[in-house]
């Protein structure tokens, strides 16, 4: 489970303890203490009925390494990985005037290199 | 051979030794009951209200060093008992509540009589349980037994549906318990107690901060053996009080909200505080901000470490068994050469000493026309030798007792302190009583709390419970009224008792000895023959003074020295 919150570094900690503190807890990592990769997925039905519309939806997918999964005559519906911030981008790029529907996991976090979390 | 789910709990309870189960029947533990009616080692008390059945679980826990345990049934059985519930996990009481659920079939369905319990009880439980099939039954007991008395203890709650608890399966108690993910530490880390204890030799103006872990951990013996050896000023917070001696001279009283000065000021400027099983919560530390502005170094001994660090700053943690942690100190302290310096400790025994005198101490100025509820609590002290198990209720009259009633011995004060749960006296007094048959059981209470749990007098008359309740009369809510009179321009705002019982016909009415006590002359006679009466519960009715406040006081939000003494006022 990755969970994303904010806080002093005094909150962190108690966070971080309460998490432990939790009986079916086994163990808590605080990935943003060293380097580490972090991804969501994102699903964004998008208005796609102006023809202007469907090819620079097309490029900005593309520039932002996303997929068009599902097409229909209004519709695009796109998949997009990335971190929050290139998630809110894309969206920021599109312009909410066509979006018409959102859909995003949350982060998922995991260590660099040899930083495990394992019991 | 096959047992139901119903005998298997019980079972479960007898093989954890179980002698006193507290409960309420109802339509989804019906099982359970007739399992509980075809043995008789488990004796089952039948309570009035679910709540009464959680407090003296509670009380008989406290009291004792027992795991409390009670029985409630689905839905309202389960949300009466919340209340009783979060006081426990407020003050990490080891207790398993095991509740009746609709049957698995119809969870989700809004059935008659279904809560989500497990939902309901999850932020004030430190573990909950839904059992879904037989064959999990006798293990989730096993847990429940460990996880509620084992680290920082507290509730855990056991949901049993009630088919589960009719489909039979083969029956075998588990010897061990192991939790993957639950690891109680026991020894603390021996550099930090040696750092600790090199701080606590070099302190100039030590302190020494105790609360109810030392009574949890049973470690009184130790806190008391610590603070003799160093000489150092000792307080105990409302939670810890008979963990350290209150009649030794070392002992600065009770700290925080009604501490005393002498208290207050020297944790506000020690130069190094040890706190031991205590957590700097708001009604004992005040404003924060206030009392950080004074440097001083923190050692913090504790078994939870999500109670250390959360509102202070800590120079030495130390996570463990507050007992353990306290031996392995006293022998790093025993071994060294050093000794804290005399001079130093002088001094600052003499600036301890002059805030004793310029708090004046605990007072009140007695009367001979009106009870004044301290000398009730004084001549309670006066009868029961100092040696009562006092249950209290919340309010005044609980800081009175916390004051007035010098406890000498740990487990002898039962008391709601961290959510403070009026109601709580009562019921209490009937585990502890229950557990500690013959001892002296007072129950000082207030005419607005003992209101909240009345009908327990009704248990107390089947069980033959001799407690001794006393009622500080005031007709009104006191500690509001307090807290209106200073903050909010005497504005009395809903705080009146009208329409009051009466307390002597009522005590009659469940067949106990009732009393009303008005004239200060005859609080010390009526309380005699009350406890004279070895076998029966005493009601007794003290028409206390309505104007009387509780001093000291350190305002909410101000800091320690920022005391409201007696005279202020």
């Amino acid at each position: 489970m990755t969970i994303v919150t904010t806080g002093s570094d005094a909150i962190m900690e108690q966070i971080n303890k309460q998490l432990n503190k939790l009986v079916d807890v086994a163990a808590v990592m605080d990935l943003s203490e060293g380097q580490h990769i972090e991804r969501e997925l994102m699903l964004v039905k998008v208005d796609a009925a102006e023809s202007s519309a469907r090819e620079e939806l097309k490029r900005l997918t593309d520039i932002f390494r996303g997929r068009i999964l599902d097409v229909s005559n209004h519709t695009y519906t796109i998949e997009l990985t990335g971190s929050r911030s290139k998630l809110d981008s894309f969206l920021e790029a599109i312009g909410r005037d066509l979006i018409l529907e959102t859909v995003r996991t949350g982060a998922s976090g995991i260590g660099r290199g040899e930083r495990i979390l394992k019991l | 051979m096959e047992l139901t789910g119903a005998e298997i709990a019980i079972r479960c309870l007898q093989e954890e030794g179980v002698e006193y189960i507290f409960g309420y029947p109802g339509g989804a533990v019906l099982h359970i009951y007739d399992a509980l009616f075809q043995q008789d080692k488990v004796k089952h008390i039948l309570v009035r209200h679910e709540q009464a059945a959680i407090h003296a679980a509670d009380g008989y826990a406290r009291s004792s060093e027992k795991v409390g345990v009670a029985l409630v049934t689905s839905g309202p059985g389960l949300t009466n008992a919340v209340t009783g519930i979060a006081t426990a996990y407020m003050d990490s009481i080891p207790m398993v509540v095991i509740s009746g659920q609709v049957p698995t079939f119809a969870i989700g369905e809004d059935a008659f009589q279904e809560v989500d319990a497990v939902g309901i009880t999850r932020p004030c439980v430190k573990h909950n349980f839904l059992v879904k099939d037989v064959k999990d039954i006798a293990a989730t007991i096993k847990k429940a037994f460990y996880l509620a008395n084992s680290g920082r203890p507290g509730p855990v709650l056991v949901d049993i549906p009630k088919d589960v608890s009719n489909q039979k399966t083969a029956f075998e108690y588990p010897s061990s318990v192991n939790i993957r993910s639950y690891h109680p530490v026991g020894k603390g880390d021996s550099s930090q107690i040696k750092r600790a204890a090199q701080m606590l030799l070099e302190a100039k103006r030590p302190m020494v901060y105790a609360g109810g872990g030392v009574i949890l951990s049973g470690a009184s013996g130790e806190l008391t053996d610590l603070v003799r050896l160093l000489g150092f000023p000792c307080t105990n917070t409302l939670m810890g009080l008979g963990g350290f001696p209150a009649s030794d001279q070392q002992f600065v009283g009770m700290l925080g909200m009604h501490g005393t000065y002498e208290a207050n000021m020297a944790m506000q400027y020690c130069d190094v505080l040890v706190a031991v099983g205590a957590r700097f919560d708001d009604r004992v530390i005040g404003n924060v901000a206030h009392f950080a502005q004074v440097p001083r170094k923190i050692i913090h001994i504790d078994i939870d470490p999500s109670s250390i660090a959360k509102r202070v700053k800590v120079d030495v943690p130390i996570v463990g068994d507050v007992k353990l942690v306290l031996e392995e100190l006293l022998a790093v302290l025993r071994n060294s050469k050093q000794k804290p310096d005399a001079t130093n400790l002088a001094s600052w025994w003499k600036q301890v000493n002059e805030w004793r005198v310029k708090g004046g101490g605990l007072r009140y100025k007695n009367s001979d026309e009106v009870i004044k509820p301290q000398y009730v609590i004084e001549t309670l002290h006066k009868i029961t030798e100092g040696d009562a198990f006092v249950t209290s209720d919340v309010g005044q009259h609980q800081m009175w007792a916390a004051q007035y009633y010098k406890f000498n011995k740990p487990r002898r004060w039962i008391n709601s302190g961290g959510l403070g749960t009026m109601g709580f006296g009562l019921p209490a007094a009937m585990g502890v009583q229950l557990i500690n048959p013959g001892a002296t059981v007072a129950c000082v209470t207030g005419e607005g709390s003992i209101q909240m749990n009345i009908q327990e007098l009704s248990t107390c008359k089947q069980f033959h419970l001799p407690i001794k309740v006393l009622s500080l009369n005031n007709r009104y809510l006191g500690m509001v009224r307090q807290w209106q009179q200073f903050f909010h321009g005497n504005r009395y705002s809903e705080s009146y008792m009208d329409a009051l019982p009466d307390f002597v016909k009522l005590a009659e009415a469940y067949g106990h000895i009732g009393m009303r006590i008005v004239q200060p002359s005859d609080v010390e006679p009526a309380l005699r023959e009350a406890f004279a009466r070895k076998n029966d519960l005493v009601f007794m009715d003290f028409q206390t003074d309505s104007t009387e406040n509780v001093f000291p006081m350190v305002p909410g939000g101000k800091g320690l020295s920022e005391v409201i003494l007696a005279e202020d006022l």
